[in-house]
């Protein structure tokens, strides 16, 4: 149902980027998606990679400061309007969603959120019947 | 047709003259002294009487006294009179413990208002003037100090207090106001309302002297403060364990302040060594006071760093002159008036699970004021924004709450702050104000 995801607390400074970017890169991790959202002062980069608990330890050993969580991931067809179908069950069930990226995987659209009321998602996961992906999937993807 | 002097025989004295003063009223003092239970036992256990005083280096021999020992003995424990001799009191906010309270006699209040009459005169201010005080009244010494100081003098005083631009300007035009008493970043605001309003000092104002003081400022922010209002403005030095303003005070030669050596023995020390540098070097201020009957206070550490410049000047005053403030020898930051110790911010940032031990406090300064920048590492990264922010804000209020002003908080991540060897540094001041 979600899969991990790394969340990184980084400065808005140069260099702060290349560090968690060199870290992985010496460790051999795969990325898979990632994003940066930035206020004035930081940023928190959330990432998706290959083998993530080897990503979050080889990250703490870098000395960066990396939290993981857990996000959902539902496979939707790379076709207009597919998205809006799956975010809008969300929105008539009442849940909102806190952050959401996407990427394209294989000819298939992955959206990656997180929602205010977790448990209340999976129920609305399960009754709409939405593929969603779990940790598994991140091995094959890498 | 006034002289130059508020009081020619004691301000033109010769070096001789003045020496000779202060080692009869030290003796005075310390016998003074001896009213007092404090005062015995540390002459007791630095093995001296009053009869050991024979000479004015003789004060060297005499134990050190500091704000812990105000604080320990708050809030009456060093005063040397009956409490009916007593007729004010004036006390620190006390924000790092127990407050510091300076007790006055009639008579101590008298003498400083003679100081701060002193310094008026020195600048050029004469009964005919109009002074308008527009310093915070209350504890704050800087408000009575020079309220009382410009009556001695005999100039119409305006206790206008800090704060409503407005009605200041509208005083200093309605009024005449001829000298203006406040902090100096209050007088860059009191300009930047002025300008607003159309006013121009030069033009529409009669102002020819201000005084500032009570917060630490370069030699550059003076001349700026100098070409925004057209006149000349003088440094004062005060603290309130010395009553408050009045101690030292710029003459017309902008050389230096001249403390008054007939109420103060000064003296500048190794802050680490405590003995005495030679003049010219940069050591903390020690002063003991000659004439005071409630409090007298005998080497009393100020923790100000500075240095003497010279004692004699072409003003006429052989009374010693000494540098602005180069910092402190403890970690004190005075940002716009408020005093302000890191022990205070470490402690409300450690009652925060979230953050991590690390942090530092810039001091920077914009156009107009100085500011605080607390950077502070956090332990726990997260993957949620909103709680972030809460944290921050969180922060903001506790620190205010604590310190009387609103800082800039950042969040960093855990290990981004430097670390330095042995002492942490915990704070950078970029402010320049002790260049």
């Amino acid at each position: 149902m979600t899969i991990p995801q790394l969340s990184i607390f980084i400065e808005n400074r140069s260099g702060t980027l290349i560090k968690v970017l060199d870290a992985l890169k010496e460790a051999n991790i795969q990325i898979i998606a990632s994003t940066i959202a930035d206020t004035a002062e930081y940023g928190i980069y959330r990432l998706i990679c290959s083998e993530p608990m080897r990503a979050y330890e080889e990250l703490k050993k870098a000395n960066v400061a990396v939290a993981l969580s857990d996000v959902f991931a539902i496979e939707i067809d790379d076709k207009p309007g597919r998205a809006a179908e799956a975010v809008k069950v969300f929105s008539e069930a009442g849940i909102s969603i806190t952050y959401l990226y996407s990427f394209l995987l294989r000819g298939k659209g992955i959206l990656i959120f997180r929602t205010d009321d977790g448990e209340k998602a999976i129920s609305v996961i399960n009754a709409n019947h939405l593929k969603s992906i779990d940790e598994s999937a991140l091995t094959q993807w890498a | 047709m006034y002289s130059q002097f508020f009081e020619p025989e004691l301000e033109s004295m010769s070096r001789e003259q003045i020496e000779a003063l202060q080692l009869e009223r030290l003796k005075k003092t310390v016998r003074h002294c001896m009213n007092n239970e404090f005062y015995r036992k540390k002459f007791a256990e630095a093995g001296i009487t009053p009869d050991d005083i024979k000479s004015l280096a003789d004060v060297r021999r005499l134990p050190f006294t500091t704000k812990q020992d105000l604080r320990e003995t708050y809030p009456f424990g060093m005063s040397c009179v009956p409490m009916k001799d007593c007729v004010r009191l004036h006390s620190s906010s006390g924000t790092t413990g127990n407050p510091t309270v300076i007790l006055h006699t009639k008579k101590d209040l008298d003498e400083w208002a003679n100081q701060v009459a002193r310094n008026l005169w020195m600048v050029g201010l004469r009964p005919d003037d109009v002074f308008q005080n527009s310093s915070g009244y209350g504890m704050f010494t800087g408000g009575l100090g020079f309220q009382y100081g410009a009556e001695k003098l005999g100039m119409l005083t305006v206790p206008a207090a800090a704060g409503n631009s407005l009605r200041q300007i509208k005083f200093i035009k309605d009024f005449g106001t001829t000298a203006i008493h406040a902090v100096p970043s209050y007088v860059t605001r009191l300009y930047e309302v002025m300008k607003e309003e159309g006013v121009d000092p030069r033009r529409d104002t009669k102002l020819k002297v201000l005084a500032i003081g009570a917060e630490p400022h370069s030699e550059e922010q003076r001349k700026r403060i100098e070409d925004m209002m057209g006149v000349k403005a003088y440094n004062s030095f005060g603290m309130s364990e010395m009553c408050g303003p009045g101690v030292g005070f710029e003459c017309p030669e902008q050389n230096g302040m001249h403390f008054w050596e007939d109420y103060y023995i000064v003296e500048i020390v190794d802050p680490d060594t405590l003995e005495p540098v030679p003049d010219g070097e940069i050591g903390e201020l020690v002063l003991t006071t000659l004439c005071r009957e409630a409090m007298p206070l005998l080497r009393y550490r100020t923790r100000d760093l500075t240095r003497v410049l010279g004692r004699s000047c072409p003003c006429g005053r052989n009374h010693v002159r000494i540098d602005r403030m180069k910092g402190r020898s403890d970690d004190m930051m005075v940002l716009r008036g408020v005093n302000i110790f890191p022990i205070q911010i470490e402690k409300i940032l450690m009652q925060f699970s979230e953050l991590a031990n690390n942090y530092l406090i810039t001091l920077t300064t914009d156009e107009e004021n100085d500011n605080m920048t607390v950077e502070v590492e956090l332990a726990q990264p997260t993957d949620d924004y909103k709680q972030l922010q809460t944290l921050e804000k969180e922060i903001r209020r506790r620190l205010k709450d604590e310190i009387l002003l609103t800082p800039i908080v950042k969040l960093v991540p855990l290990g981004s702050l430097p670390v330095s060897e042995g002492k942490a540094v915990r704070v950078i001041d970029k402010r320049k104000v002790y260049s």
